[in-house]
């Protein structure tokens, strides 16, 4: 392992633990601005989490250990996801051990372990969240693993830094599998992260919850967990992204060591694009019913068949 | 040891005939549960073991031939021992070894068959599981075969007092004889005129192309309808529940693989030039087994019908890499085919540690509870720690999620459909790595099904007051589910070292290594080049280390104060355990998404009425689409032959003379 790699990796993972709650503040806030609504402090996200560690963990009487190692798990799942994703640098070492597949696997597990974790207690929300939950990653899950299946035949490998390199260095040109996986990319990005209009991420009581329904239950340090690794979650969608559809300004094996550094303020002004862009879809559409949601997710999945279709009648 | 025990096939023998000691000496005390339960199945374990042991070390053995003179006279029974068959006894006794030792801990007094006779059935099917895959001549073959069709029916319908259970081994029986003699219609074709019905004598024959491929859809379609490929798994979930729990378990584990054994032996072996056509029409037939079983699967409220499901899924994936397989082994892809069948191999030794696990924990939970409707089950995890948390391995692992076993071969296959589209034919190019979407797609409602099935009985309240009574397994049954999680960990952990121990038998099957020299033994990077790696271990190590930085992180800077209360639930304090989802509330996202595949009935209940009932049955549209047809059919055929049947003595008489004259006529 070479010294550029650890600080890569390093980079990067410090970089996602610190910029999540930031990415879900600024999208707030530019929600807000296209609402006409003042908008609440970028670092809300910030003062919410610190104040969560600070607070007595409360657990309901029946829930079992699974339960409090839940949110370390799914913390942990985002975490090491932030890892692979090569969001600045594509000299991860840390990517042998999972490529894109595994990747998608990784962020299954997470789902899992919350599914299970809200099932735990034997709730009426929880039980509910769960099954939703479910079924909207049965359906996104398919989806995004063809994204990445076009991605991976278009550069010959499922390793990401690797599609990624592949990706960054070839002559600008148009890729039309791309365009369609792009738009399914962007609708799973929207259902898997509790987004409108699969979720509304600014409730907390409302029938058709999904994502908060899971967390009804947590408190304290483990809800602080899980919001982290719920920002952590958006933030690495985000990062997937950029690596399959907007590769260019990572530093590359080929670039210098000060590529690494020239690669942040490029990070910066795509996620603060992406926000912005978050912000608009998510002013724009409205919720839709709970029932409604395979019938979406379904077109995530259809564009993004389309999409290997395409590459594989066009090779492009 | 005796110097005839120099060659594994010789100690596989050995062991298969112990086996058959063992079943019989349930025999010398038959009512004795002491003695059957607690002191044969321990020992047959052991058995399984060495049977493992001896398969582990017969790998790297050049295959190897027995001829046992009994039986009719001359038709000796031929025996051979190859890397193929190696690994499925692997298969066997691994997994029986787990299964045993749980059962020596299951069996109680009951009604139906007593101890002696099922020890007796049980060592007798797992000797002619064995049987199966030692088998070198379509005789000894067929009759190990049906053996094993035949104990297993006999060990389906334990409880053979239950009209439902007389009903599904009838099913079962059926099925199974269609099937075998589908594949004896396969070993009549594939002898190729010679009249020889021994394997080598096939391996020699040249067959037509046609004569060739109604061989191989004759095997597809015998050994599919043992293995639960749809249209023929009809028996499967109503089999497997009515079988005690460590049966279900080596039926499912086990007894579908050599399904799998069979039909690799006859397409890679026997008939040895696959076409890549075939591979099409088995991918087609397991893609749609593998998602016919899992939105079933997902629609049970049945436990352990919940679970067959489940392995007619499996199943269907464990065909989807086999049809790849002959995709590119009949196109010229000899690495490729290697890389399908290695994920074909590895998801049959998955499958039968999961599925056995899962099995012999549903074992427990019934033995404990009485009861095997999720609807009455839950919040297991409290009173049945050890087997709740064994369990869990066999959940996650079933799901296929990282680092656990089942991700390593789903990892594997979709690595094969990768490479899909450079198959050179147009159009099979495309739609091959559209079938990638549908195995994407089973595998993640597997993950759903699993979510279910965990929640619904471990997890959330009892939902019924009797469930306080639950106790955890006894010491031998937690043996055996530990033993069966450890098999899952093991083959997660380490797959690097499973393939080499498989690439053998690949070579055999596929003509062509993979090159596997390149990566650290703690790498599975099975095509150099591509730069696609995965580590279980290195993933595994990662997320606990994150995992524990964390827990460390949080008690350092923060600090472990925890308060007991009552569930929040937005507020609503008279929660009780009937508001929590039932398998059937958990399974509606499914009846409503895949609405078309089931027959639905519902009874809703009217706004006056003073006792409100709510009923769902779900049924296999397969049975009034096709059984019932085709049941119809066979009556009026039958109805139509009817008058042959005179009832009086002449007429028979007269029906064999004029038998005799045609035969006589024919051969004159």
């Amino acid at each position: 392992m070479r010294p550029i790699e650890i600080v890569t990796q390093l980079l990067e993972l410090a970089a996602a633990l610190a910029a999540a709650p930031l990415f879900v503040g600024w999208i707030n806030q530019c929600r807000a601005w296209l609402q006409n609504r003042s908008a609440p402090s970028i670092w809300l996200p910030y003062r919410g989490i610190r104040k969560l560690f600070h607070k007595d963990a409360v657990i309901a009487v029946r829930a079992s250990a699974l339960f409090r190692l839940a949110p370390y798990i799914v913390f942990a799942a985002m975490v090491v996801a932030a890892g692979i994703i090569p969001s600045m640098g594509t000299r991860l070492p840390v990517t042998r051990i999972a490529d894109a597949i595994a990747l998608v696997g990784l962020l299954a597990t997470a789902r899992v372990f919350m599914s299970l974790a809200a099932m735990d207690v034997g709730t009426a929300f929880g039980t509910l969240g769960a099954r939703r939950e479910m079924m909207v990653g049965f359906l996104a899950e398919p989806a995004l693993l063809m994204i990445i299946f076009v991605a991976s035949l278009i550069s010959a490998t499922t390793a990401l830094p690797a599609i990624t390199e592949h990706l960054a260095t070839q002559k600008l040109g148009l890729y039309p599998s791309l365009a369609f996986t792009a738009i399914a990319f962007t609708m799973v990005l929207l259902a898997e992260n509790a987004r409108i209009p699969i979720d509304n991420p600014a409730t907390h009581l409302e029938l058709t919850m999904i994502h908060e329904a899971l967390l009804l239950e947590y408190s304290a340090r483990h809800l602080a967990l899980m919001e982290w690794a719920a920002a952590l979650k958006l933030l690495n969608y985000a990062c997937i992204g950029f690596a399959l559809f907007i590769p260019w300004g990572v530093s590359t094996a080929a670039g210098g060591p000060l590529t690494l550094f020239a690669s942040i303020p490029v990070l910066a002004v795509k996620l603060i694009a992406a926000g912005g862009v978050l912000a608009l879809i998510e002013t724009v559409s409205a919720k839709v019913r709970v029932f409604r949601a395979p019938e979406f997710l379904a077109t995530a999945f259809l564009f993004a068949v389309l999409g290997l279709l395409v590459h594989l009648l066009l090779g492009a | 040891m005796t110097p005839a025990l120099h060659s594994p096939l010789d100690a596989c023998l050995v062991i298969l005939v112990l086996w058959g000691v063992i079943g019989l000496a349930g025999l010398v005390r038959p009512t004795s549960l002491r003695f059957v339960a607690r002191g044969l199945f321990p020992l047959s374990a052991l058995c399984s073991l060495a049977l493992a042991a001896v398969a582990v070390w017969s790998l790297g053995v050049a295959p190897e031939r027995a001829m046992l003179v009994v039986g009719l006279p001359d038709l000796p029974v031929h025996l051979r021992r190859d890397g193929l068959s190696s690994v499925f006894l692997f298969l066997l006794g691994a997994a029986s070894a787990g299964i045993s030792v749980f059962a020596a801990g299951y069996f109680r007094r009951g009604h139906g068959t007593s101890a002696g006779l099922l020890c007796l059935q049980y060592h007798l099917f797992l000797a002619s599981m064995g049987l199966v895959m030692l088998a070198d001549d379509a005789y000894a073959f067929m009759v190990a075969w049906e053996t094993m069709a035949v104990s297993s029916y006999f060990l389906v319908t334990t409880q053979h007092g239950l009209p439902e259970i007389r009903r599904a081994g009838f099913l079962y029986l059926l099925i199974a004889h269609v099937g075998a003699t589908a594949i004896l219609l396969a070993f009549g074709v594939m002898q190729g005129g010679s009249w020889q019905f021994t394997f080598d004598a096939m391996r020699g024959a040249h067959l037509p192309a046609p004569w060739a491929a109604a061989a191989f859809l004759l095997a597809l379609f015998g050994f599919g309808a043992k293995a639960g490929l749809v249209p023929l798994h009809v028996w499967l979930p109503e089999a497997h529940p009515a079988a005690p729990s460590p049966v279900s378990a080596l039926m499912s584990g086990v007894m579908l693989k050599t399904a799998v054994y069979g039909v690799l032996r006859v397409t890679f072996d026997l008939l040895g030039q696959p076409v890549w056509w075939w591979g099409v029409v088995a991918l087609a037939v397991g893609l749609f087994t593998a998602l016919y079983g899992v939105v079933f699967a997902a629609a049970q409220s049945d436990m352990k019908r919940l679970l067959a499901y489940s392995s007619i899924e499996n199943i269907g994936l464990i065909f989807t890499a086999f049809g790849l397989a002959i995709v590119f082994r009949g196109v010229g892809m000899p690495t490729l085919a290697a890389l399908a069948l290695i994920a074909l191999l590895y998801h049959c030794l998955n499958h039968a540690f999961m599925k056995s696990l899962l099995f012999v924990g549903t074992g427990a939970v019934l033995h404990s509870t009485g009861e095997r409707n999720l609807g009455r089950l839950g919040g297991l995890i409290h009173r049945m720690p050890w087997v709740a948390w064994l369990t869990l391995v066999g959940t996650l692992a079933l799901a296929g999620l990282p680092p656990l076993n089942g991700f390593v071969s789903e990892w594997l296959l979709l690595q094969a459909f990768l490479f899909a589209h450079e198959v050179p034919h147009t159009f099979v190019n495309m739609l091959l790595p559209m079938a990638a979407a549908v195995v994407v797609l089973a595998a993640a409602l597997a993950a759903y099904v699993m979510v279910k099935f965990f929640g619904v009985i471990f997890l959330g309240q009892p939902r019924e007051a009797a469930l306080a009574g639950a106790h955890d397994a006894g010491l031998l049954q937690r043996l055996g589910l530990a033993w069966l999680a450890a098999g899952c960990i093991a083959l997660a952990l380490f797959p690097t070292q499973v393939i080499h121990g498989l690439r053998g038998v690949v070579r055999q099957l596929s003509g062509a290594d993979l090159p596997l020299e390149a990566a650290p033994w703690w790498l599975l990077e099975p095509i150099p080049g591509r730069q696609a790696s995965y580590s279980a271990l290195g993933f595994l190590l990662a997320v606990t280390a994150v995992v524990l930085l964390t827990i460390l992180g949080v008690r350092l800077f923060y600090h472990r104060r925890v308060r007991r209360a009552d569930p929040w639930d937005c507020g609503f304090a008279r929660l009780d355990a009937r508001m929590q989802d039932t398998a059937e509330g958990f399974g509606q996202p499914i009846r409503h998404i895949f609405g078309s595949f089931f027959l639905l009935r519902r009874e809703l209940p009217s706004p006056s009425d003073r006792a409100p009932r709510y009923r769902v049955v779900i049924s296999d549209r397969i049975w009034e689409r096709l059984y019932g047809p085709l049941g119809g059919l066979v009556q009026r055929i039958a109805d139509g032959f009817a008058w042959v049947q005179q009832g009086r003595i002449a007429t028979y008489l007269l029906y064999s003379f004029v038998t005799l004259v045609a035969l006589l006529a024919l051969v004159l």
